[in-house]
């Protein structure tokens, strides 16, 4: 511990960005919050993170005091509301760099993110005999639609094997990747196993064969910096609950060019230009991929959200997060029986483990009563699971606010499940 | 600590140790799988039945301390008893693992109410069920694979 801080001590002299931990959890109402007792430890945040006040406050002032439908009224109030919510598409345009906001569309999560690309772009793009070609780190997500997709179609989806620390077996993708590969479908951190995956590389193999290249980004976008147009991908998904923003609102981003020809996704007001019985003509982007009225409320909290990691810094947040997951992958390794299961080179911070002899929801259930909130399960990547041949891990995923101590806690907790389980 | 020493309970984890009628059952007469999608637990349950009287259950399968033994104590609880038996036996079990108000101390339950902990853990009711709505399905003769979601 006293290691740490000196390594921290050193990292500030060197002018390194970091950050006070106390002072961020501060701004976290939730983390103040106990559990039967003990004080709480939210080691959860692959599933959701939690919510800085500032985001809180934002959300209840649009309802309180700025509330109106939004691309319709001529009054001042839904221009007010317009403003903010298009305002909130310019945030997340310049979170991940996209080269102008119109390339933003709003989601419900990136799971409709990912399932608007395989309607509109896959149902155009992909026919008979085609390949879509994802990974096995991939989370249900970025299985499933395009599952979907290659029954509808006859098309073949295609699986990039993983190796047995996690990671991307890049000469197996490209040996997929041919004149029928339609499309490249790749998780950039893996949920279950916290594997980074070189997404760059990816979207250079699949380019270099003219294939267009889908990110998923839900677990990368609150860990580090992303800049599209440096990864050069055709489409990138986030999830706002994820960056510390509101449920029920999300993000695709899709190069211009692809957005302009895909045909819309669902129909109804918002995205049309003009509306006949005869024919319909339809909106300009990135209005055409957002039918009926939107998450108004959850798009400005999601502005508010980016604009909050912005102002912490992703250096501040990479190196707290670095040291954490050094410090944890420590403690954990030195436990009796545990296995992390996902060890690769470049890694987040989610450690996903098995206890010898113990089931994942046993661990569950009994770190809860310590105070220590953590997931088990398949993590929504069953396919994850099969590869290592287990039915389930236990997974703690640390973000910018957690600390040392709470990974203590963790393990404090770990020895007690030994206890009941010798 | 004493609650969830009251859901760990040492016959539960004796039984999750060392589980009883593991195993393949040959010339079954009914028989059932089991899955708890978010847990990933699953469970076999086959049964010998004689004139309506169950002769003979093994379960064979991979889940949490809960469900496996859950999945042995009940097959200890049903060997011997007719299948209507059994039917009301789950019937009283679903009741003490959800009902907060169910008798802790049901005299046809048996053994089986070291599972009344369960009931202060809604996460963990599924794992402690799953095997009874194997059993039911065995029972009922479905042939369908159940599942707890």
């Amino acid at each position: 511990m006293r290691a740490l801080q000196e390594t921290g001590d050193r990292r500030q002299e060197a002018g390194e960005a970091t950050l006070d931990v106390r002072e961020i959890r501060e701004m976290f109402p939730l983390l103040a919050g106990t559990v039967g007792g003990k004080p709480l430890a939210y080691l959860d945040n692959a599933a959701t993170t939690q919510k800085p006040r500032v985001v809180l406050d934002t959300l209840s002032r649009y309802y309180a005091a700025e509330n109106a439908n939004i691309h319709r009224g001529v009054y001042q109030l839904s221009q007010n509301a317009t403003q903010a919510y298009e305002g909130a598409r310019g945030k997340v345009a310049a979170f991940l760099n996209a080269a102008e906001p119109a390339e933003i569309i709003f989601t419900r999560n990136a799971t409709e993110g990912i399932n608007l690309v395989a309607q509109t772009f896959g149902r155009w793009q992909v026919g008979e005999g085609d390949d879509v070609v994802i990974s096995t780190m991939e989370h249900h997500s970025n299985i499933v639609p395009w599952q979907m997709l290659c029954e509808e179609k006859g098309a073949r989806l295609r699986v990039v094997p993983i190796t047995d620390a996690g990671e991307l077996m890049l000469d197996e993708l490209a040996s997929l990747l041919g004149p029928r590969t339609k499309l490249v479908s790749i998780v950039h951190m893996s949920n279950s196993l916290g594997t980074i995956n070189p997404v760059r590389q990816v979207v250079e193999l699949a380019h270099a064969q003219g294939i267009p290249v889908l990110i998923d980004g839900s677990q990368a976008a609150y860990h580090r910096a992303v800049d599209v147009q440096a990864i050069g991908c055709d489409f990138y998904v986030v999830t706002g609950h994820k960056l510390y923003g509101p449920t029920g609102i999300g993000a695709l981003y899709g190069q211009r060019r692809w957005l302009e020809a895909m045909p819309p996704y669902q129909g109804g007001g918002d995205m049309i230009s003009s509306v006949t019985f005869e024919r319909t003509t339809y909106n300009k982007v990135p209005h055409k991929f957002e039918a009926g009225t939107p998450h108004i409320a959850g798009a400005i909290g999601l502005g508010a959200a980016v604009d909050f990691i912005r102002s912490v810094g992703f250096e501040a947040i990479a190196g707290h997060e670095r040291r954490l997951l050094d410090y944890a992958t420590d403690r954990l390794s030195a436990v009796p029986g545990l296995r992390l299961i996902g060890t690769a080179r470049e890694k987040v911070s989610i450690l996903s483990f098995v206890l010898d002899g113990v089931h994942a929801h046993d661990i569950g259930t009994i770190v809860d009563t310590e105070g220590v909130a953590i997931r088990t399960g398949h993590h929504c990547t069953q396919p994850v699971m099969a590869r290592f041949n287990v039915p389930a891990t236990a997974r703690a995923s640390l973000a910018m606010y957690n600390t040392v101590e709470e990974i203590d806690q963790l393990v404090t907790a770990l020895t007690k499940v030994r206890e009941i389980f010798s | 600590m004493s609650h969830l020493r009251e859901l760990y309970q040492e016959v539960i984890l004796d039984h999750n140790r060392s589980p009883r009628n593991f195993g393949p059952l040959e010339d079954a007469d009914l028989q059932a799988d089991g899955h708890n999608p978010l847990c990933g637990d699953r469970l076999s349950i086959a049964v010998r039945v004689d004139d309506g009287v169950v002769t003979d259950v093994r379960f064979q399968g991979s889940g949490c301390a809960i469900s496996q033994a859950s999945a042995s104590l009940m097959t200890e609880g049903i060997k011997g008893k007719t299948l209507d038996e059994a039917r009301a036996l789950f019937d009283r079990f679903h009741r003490l693992v959800t009902d907060q108000t169910a008798s802790t101390d049901d005299p046809a339950l048996g053994k089986l109410n070291v599972f009344a902990g369960v009931r202060d853990y809604p996460a963990r009711v599924k794992c402690a069920i799953l095997a009874w709505h194997t059993l039911r399905a065995a029972v009922d003769n479905r042939h369908e694979a159940v599942s707890t979601e």
